[in-house]
């Protein structure tokens, strides 16, 4: 779906969530006060951020006492990696165009 | 999604199309009009012929494999990550014909496919796959 692709782009350009979700890959699970210690913003951008991550299905957050601990969702990004999806997307606009050229080819 | 072999896809796109077989087989098969709809490319309707398909993103190896004029034509499509077979039926119906083209694929290794990711994208997702990659 569309949608979903245009949700996971619009979360992912953000360099700083990108780069929050990246670490998130690498690194396991953290807490937003480990998360903030490297990312070069305040707590609540990182907060911010942690929150448009989960909107989009791409991190998980779990409570422990008074921490809030995060993890990346890499699932989430099946909906990019679905070529069958993109190769039907991709035929039917050359479909779209061939409908167009028959109508104005001679006879 | 029809089911498939492990490893195998399939895509399946089908049109009412109100122009006879013999039209769309041209735009099928002539070089200049492929161009027009689909790609650049050194099309020759016959079993066997390599051609290219090309286009901004990146190009298309080919090779002729089905010929009936008129009613079918296959012919392999490979890309650096991808191994397929193309395949289009023409049947003619009251109103015209009734094109279906059907994509049989089998992905070359486990790199995630993202062919309809726009050029930016790819080049971010490319990154994204080695962090991935080094996951498990």
């Amino acid at each position: 779906m569309a949608t979903t692709h245009d949700m996971i782009f619009r979360t992912l350009a953000d360099p700083t969530r990108r780069a929050i979700f990246e670490r998130l890959c690498r690194q396991g699970e953290q807490t937003v006060g480990a998360l903030t210690a490297q990312a070069g913003v305040s707590q609540p951008a990182v907060s911010k951020h942690l929150g448009v991550l989960k909107e989009a299905g791409l991190v998980r957050d779990r409570h422990e006492g008074r921490q809030t601990h995060y993890s990346a969702q890499v699932k989430a990004l099946a909906p990019l990696v679905d070529w069958t999806r993109d190769m039907a997307g991709f035929w039917e606009s050359r479909f779209d165009d061939l409908e167009v050229l028959l109508k104005r080819m001679d006879q | 999604m029809n089911e498939v072999p492990a490893g195998t896809r399939s895509v399946i796109v089908e049109r009412e199309i109100p122009f006879a077989p013999e039209r769309i087989w041209r735009a099928l098969t002539q070089p200049h009009l492929i161009a027009e709809w689909l790609m650049k490319n050194d099309f020759k309707p016959v079993v066997d012929h390599r051609f290219d398909m090309s286009a901004e993103w990146g190009g298309v190896a080919c090779r002729v494999r089905t010929v009936e004029p008129n009613r079918t034509l296959s012919y392999t499509w490979d890309t650096k990550d991808l191994e397929s077979v193309v395949t289009w039926t023409l049947t003619p119906t009251n109103a015209g014909t009734r094109l279906r083209m059907e994509q049989v694929g089998f992905r070359t290794d486990q790199e995630p496919y993202y062919r309809g990711a726009t050029v930016g994208w790819k080049r971010y997702l490319a990154t994204l796959e080695e962090v991935l990659s080094r996951l498990d």
